[in-house]
């Protein structure tokens, strides 16, 4: 019996204010209508316009459960369309990146269509001739997303035909994509290379919130970088000699709870956040030669300084994407099902920067993010456990009270003690919102 | 040793997969020669291991740093640990070049990893170049190449 579908206070009453009931994680239906309803009503990521940088290039992707292509149109616009021809439902590419030429031809009847989803025509037309095809979404374009926004190179769609504008709904939370991108002397990213792809068997919320989970670090990956730290101690040459570049990335894992609390952590609505407000743990970077001096260039002194002074740790694009711009990492939680989770971590060159930074990008990203990584391997753990755990009959409730005070307004942007649980329960009150706003007799 | 038969350079790649079968992990640490590189791609066209993502490219501490972390009392994700099983093809010598002392091999495999109640199967291919060093054969450069290095995996803990 369906306990959730239409039921917006069933939803609604799985968010209290310092506690989420299990269901948001393990609940196959609830998961059904996140695809339904949350990942149509919010702006979810969909690529870099650097993917597809030519006339024709394509990426397959999906957006909650939804088959989708992005490709760059003859007059270089990029498009978001649903992967499906009109005819027959027959993905029209599947390789995940590729070039289709001037249209995309279905390879089971030749049906054509545009590289913006225009229909252009098929074999044997006069077959349809005073049928009235023309009258049906079969005779039409390929189907479209509700909207699309390329900001700075990032592409983002909606669904949802209806809902808030790009702005409204990312408001001052663009900043975090505006430092990566103005990181880059340019103001322009590139891909580099293909994202590791690492599966989690657990839900995607989980990892949402482990990116601002500040009280774990130090806890679940002592395995990792307290070992790290100590073998480094161990057969360092001198007291002063300078740390490699893998000590610099994996050590400050190891920070205190002093230093996660003082970093601070900034939330702002519909929810998005960020960890890192004052200095984080990708401050104590060392210089790379040169880079300093190309910015200064590039945006005068003071600017240059102001832009390389912000090193926000991890910044939540709610729903389901996380940005580091120090690193020039985007991650992508890709819900699957209640309990799997696909997660993307994807890197970006800065163009006209030296090639030493994307060195520790790109270290970065192994070191952390791979399914080959010893942080990852601490982390997967971690949530694996928690989605068996969470079975327990004895208690079905989550703890994020961490921090809490009564009558949190979400609505207002707000600079919280940097081990604060505030930006989960700012998630779920988003999810509570994206959730149930489509749904019937939502206004009751 | 002055310089290796093939069937010592084979011998090489077949007690290599042997120690880390058999969790002999320091043993393994020690047949590396000084900077030198266990690296698995992640893109398979990749020439440049650090300008490009790559599931692991590990020099000498990131390789202690990993066999140390198994020996960790608070390494959760290896409570209990994992094992693995490696089954070779015979190797192919690619190059031998006496003068310079450096000799390269290529070795298909079968890797299975196992933990719990699970267990998972790659397919991969090893390179390795060696060195004569103090009179024994030494990794430079093991590199292990997927089969399918863009398919999504859960964890996997151990060496191939």
């Amino acid at each position: 019996m369906s306990r959730y579908a239409e039921n917006p206070a069933a939803v609604k009453a799985l968010i209290r204010p310092a506690e989420v009931h299990r269901d948001v994680y393990v609940d196959a239906e609830i998961f059904d209508l996140e695809m339904k309803h949350l990942f149509a009503n919010t702006w979810v990521f969909v690529g870099h316009d650097s993917q597809t940088p030519n006339p024709g290039d394509y990426f397959t992707t999906e957006i909650g459960r939804q088959p989708i292509v992005m490709i760059r149109h003859q007059d270089g616009e990029v498009h978001v369309l649903y992967n499906r021809c009109a005819h027959k439902g027959t993905k029209l590419v599947i390789d995940r990146t590729g070039n289709t030429g001037k249209f995309f031809r279905c390879p089971y009847h030749a049906w054509t269509y545009k590289t913006d989803g225009t229909r252009l025509g098929m074999p044997l037309r006069k077959g349809y001739d005073g049928t009235g095809l023309e009258n049906s979404a079969s005779g039409n374009d390929m189907a479209r997303v509700g909207a699309v926004r390329n900001y700075r190179g990032f592409v983002f769609a909606r669904l949802s035909h209806e809902g808030p504008d790009f702005e409204s709904f990312f408001g001052e939370s663009l900043s975090s994509i505006d430092n990566m991108v103005d990181r880059s002397p340019e103001g322009r990213l590139e891909i580099a290379g293909p994202p590791l792809r690492y599966m989690h068997r657990c839900n995607w919320k989980m990892l949402v919130e482990n990116q601002t989970d500040t009280c774990h670090p130090m806890v679940a990956h002592e395995s990792s970088a307290g070992t790290a730290v100590r073998i480094w101690e161990e057969s360092r040459p001198a007291e002063d000699a300078p740390k490699p570049m893998a000590i610099q990335v994996i050590a400050p894992f190891m920070s205190s709870y002093e230093f996660f609390e003082e970093m601070g952590i900034r939330t702002w609505p519909n929810g998005h956040g960020h960890t890192g407000v004052h200095h984080s743990i990708h401050s104590d970077y060392s210089e790379i030669p040169g880079y300093f001096d190309q910015m200064s260039a590039a945006y005068g002194e003071e600017r240059a300084r102001a832009i390389l002074g912000e090193n926000r740790h991890n910044t939540v694009y709610f729903p389901n994407i996380m940005v580091k711009g120090p690193i020039q990492q985007l991650r992508i939680f890709i819900p699957l099902a209640a309990d799997k989770t696909l997660v993307e971590s994807y890197i970006y060159r800065l163009v006209g920067a030296p090639e030493m930074l994307l060195e520790r990008t790109a270290m970065y990203n192994r070191l952390i993010n791979a399914p080959t990584s010893i942080v990852g391997h601490d982390d997967l753990e971690m949530y694996e456990r928690a989605q068996e755990g969470l079975m327990a009959d004895g208690l079905e409730w989550v703890n994020v009270q961490r921090l809490h005070t009564d009558g949190e307004d979400f609505d207002a942007i707000a600079v919280e003690n940097g081990t604060t649980e505030r930006q989960m329960r700012n998630q779920f009150n988003a999810w509570a919102k994206y959730m149930t706003i489509s749904m019937q007799g939502a206004g009751a | 040793m002055t310089f290796p038969s093939r069937d010592d350079l084979i011998e090489f790649v077949y007690d290599e997969a042997r120690m880390l079968d058999e969790g002999r992990f320091d043993d393994w640490l020690a047949l590396w020669a000084p900077d030198s590189h266990y690296w698995m791609p992640l893109d398979p066209d990749a020439e440049n291991p650090k300008l490009v993502t790559a599931l692991m490219h590990e020099d000498d501490y990131l390789r202690r740093l990993r066999v140390e972390r198994l020996k960790g009392a608070r390494t959760f994700s290896q409570k209990p640990r994992s094992r693995c099983h490696h089954v070779l093809q015979r190797p192919f010598i690619d190059a031998v070049d006496h003068d310079a002392g450096t000799f390269t091999t290529t070795t298909p495999f079968l890797y299975v990893e196992s933990r719990l109640d699970e267990q998972f199967l790659l397919a991969a291919t090893a390179r390795h170049e060696l060195v004569l060093l103090d009179g024994g054969i030494r990794m430079k450069l093991k590199r292990v190449d997927l089969l399918n290095p863009e398919a999504a995996f859960g964890n996997i803990q151990l060496f191939l």
